[in-house]
């Protein structure tokens, strides 16, 4: 197959008249080429363009054609366009009937008074998803002590499902990332440590360190990770489904169905993957302190049990609870939140870990802020 | 090229077969385009319409058979055919299949890209022309695809099929979930455009009132097979069960009255 014939295009200016002749191809490919040879014909003067030679002439000739005979128009002056076939002449009328109009559309350049109004909206929008999260942390309580009431209406195969896929299959990773924080802490706390023959001091940097705050802290990380966007992911592809639509129009009550199994067995699971990484962790710091300072682990478990407070592990794990809560309605909510394309169920997805993660910690920050004032 | 060519097929489909996994879809399939014209496939639910149209696209590799496409093997077999094809053959996907992240200009643009020395305004303003052309309003190309109706899309995937003046568009059920209104008027948009441009349609649908409206000739899947294909007048011949039942329904009876009625 030959390479389609390049178009030539000839100005002749003929006394008070420019005349184009064109051959070839006048199409989209030719479209740059065409544009420059048109842009010499001078607008101080009629123009003729013939056509007779021309092989195809496809909408990018015919707009080219168009827009000279536009910009002569505009200069008082005419372009007449002969030689088109009956072909041509419909790919011709085609096009100059969608010109696009002439409309100086300025695209909209973001001012100074936007930016404000997108800060606003932004701090409103914020503003707006709090309360959101409120509603749906008291729809959920209220689902929670109905149920405790009438325990008949717990659907007891979902908080099953539920608690298997958050908290049994979570246990392999979380052990593992607890474990290997507690070598790494172990580690560094040695060396640290060495420095001033504080050696053993290792084994409380471990036990206050994992079990008050890293062991759950991480935990719920992980947990966010792993939960919040599937919870969002499932609750928001059911949204997008207008299953939750069905489900109302049924008479059943998203929020029993869906939401209360999802948190009710993050709050059974959380604690338990808590108190699983904190043992990992353990586990992970004393292989280590006995590899590097040779602190073997009976010594271990004695100065453990020793130099660490009891209260440590209880803040530990009663942190877990809250941090469930929050994970379970920020997954839930953003679920809720999405729209009905497939951009928001990914959008939310996201917007769901990041918040959970970051909601877990701030609210780390304030348990440590308000036990420091009560002294424990 | 013009007229002379009425013939020659520009799309060749002979013998095809496609599986996936162990369901035949399609068994000895032929298949043959002209150019200029507006085909119709139909065929009920699962008898691979769509599929027939993905894979004369090149977008399923067929089991078995052979494609031809402008006169070029599909799937291209080595790079130079594949260039070959590009930019000559369109496609509209059901729900348009435009890039969510940009405009519905910027959609249109991205074929655009590929022709060298063009500058960003003219790009711009052969998008445009493009996005009138369907018959979108001129305001349409700054918004994004979330901003559009179902029909507004089908008509921006349209714009971005017809970006670089293709010989052969494909439209996959142009006007599955319009009301009838719209559904009319892209028909007339579809029949105006390949009349006027020359453009060979192939068209896969289930509306009656579409293949009346607008289709030069009509293809029935059934059976793994291209069944009959002719004119419509060529259908009420038929006698297939399916066949019949599908032209002259309820539904299709109401079609055929409606399009005598316009006509008459």
């Amino acid at each position: 197959m030959q390479s389609p014939p390049r178009p030539t295009i000839d100005v002749t200016h003929s006394g008070t008249r420019t005349e184009i002749s064109v051959a070839g191809d006048l199409d989209v490919a030719a479209l740059p080429r065409v544009d420059r040879a048109l842009a010499e014909v001078p607008a101080d003067r009629p123009a003729r363009a013939d056509l007779s030679e021309v092989a195809r002439l496809d909408t990018a000739g015919a707009f080219a054609l168009l827009r000279l005979r536009a910009r002569l128009e505009a200069a008082g002056q005419g372009l007449e366009i002969a030689g088109a076939d009956a072909r041509m002449q419909a790919v011709l009328e085609t096009v100059e009937r969608s010109m696009p109009e002439k409309v100086d559309a300025v695209p909209a350049r973001r001012s100074l008074k936007d930016r404000v109004e997108g800060v606003g909206r932004a701090v409103a929008d914020a503003g707006q998803m709090s309360l959101e999260l409120l509603n749906m942390f008291g729809m959920i309580l209220a689902r929670l002590g109905r149920v405790i009431v009438r325990p008949g209406e717990l659907r007891v195969t979902a908080l099953v499902h539920h608690a298997e896929a958050v908290g049994f299959q979570a246990v392999p990773i979380v052990a593992l990332m607890s474990f290997l924080i507690g070598i790494v802490l172990a580690f560094q706390g040695a060396v640290q440590l060495r420095q001033f023959g504080a050696e053993v001091f290792v084994v409380d940097l471990l036990g206050i360190s994992i079990l008050r705050e890293l062991g759950v802290l991480l935990t719920s990380i992980i947990v966010a990770g792993r939960t919040a966007s599937s919870f969002t992911a499932a609750i928001g592809s059911m949204k997008m489904r207008e299953e939750i639509d069905a489900m109302r129009t049924l008479g059943l009550d998203p929020a029993a169905m869906l939401f209360l199994p999802r948190v009710l067995a993050l709050l059974l699971m959380l604690p338990i993957l808590a108190l699983i990484a904190d043992a990992a962790g353990l586990i992970g710091g004393a292989i280590m302190a006995w590899a590097v300072l040779d602190i073997s682990p009976p010594m271990f478990a004695t100065r453990l049990v020793e130099g660490t407070d009891v209260a440590n592990l209880i803040i530990g794990i009663g942190k877990a609870p809250v941090f469930a809560l929050i994970i379970g309605v920020v997954g839930c909510h953003a679920g809720m939140r999405v729209r009905g394309n497939a951009e928001s169920l990914g959008r939310q997805t996201s917007a769901s870990v990041v918040t959970a993660i970051f909601a877990v910690i701030v609210a780390d920050a304030v348990f440590s802020v308000l036990l420091a004032e009560v002294g424990v | 090229m013009s007229g002379a060519g009425t013939e020659t097929p520009v799309i060749t489909v002979e013998g095809l077969v496609t599986r996936f996994g162990p369901q035949v879809v399609h068994d000895g399939l032929d298949l043959e385009v002209h150019r200029g014209e507006i085909l119709g496939v139909v065929g009920g639910s699962g008898t691979g319409k769509s599929v027939l149209l993905r894979t004369i696209v090149g977008l399923n590799r067929p089991a078995e058979g052979r494609i031809e496409v402008l006169g070029t093997p599909v799937p291209a077999q080595t790079e130079a055919d594949r260039e070959r094809l590009e930019g000559r053959i369109g496609v509209m996907f059901q729900d348009g299949a435009l890039f969510s992240s940009l405009t519905v200009r910027e959609n249109v643009e991205v074929p655009l890209r590929r022709i060298a020395g063009l500058d960003r305004a003219r790009r711009a303003d052969l998008a445009d022309l493009k996005i009138s052309m369907a018959g979108l309003p001129w305001d349409a190309g700054g918004k994004y695809p979330s901003e559009l109706s179902g029909g507004m899309r089908k008509r921006a995937g349209l714009a971005r099929a017809l970006a670089l003046d293709p010989e052969i568009v494909f439209l996959d059920e142009p006007t599955a979930g319009l009301d009838p209104i719209g559904a009319a008027a892209f028909d007339r948009l579809i029949h105006g455009l390949s009349r006027s441009l020359g453009l060979t349609v192939f068209l896969v649908t289930h509306d009656l009132d579409t293949l009346h409206a607008v289709c030069d000739r009509v293809a029935v899947l059934a059976e793994k097979r291209v069944l009959v294909s002719g004119t419509m007048a060529d259908m009420d011949r038929v006698d297939h069960p399916w066949v019949r039942d599908y032209f002259h329904g309820p539904r299709a009876r109401a079609a055929r009255a409606q399009a005598g009625g316009d006509e008459g």
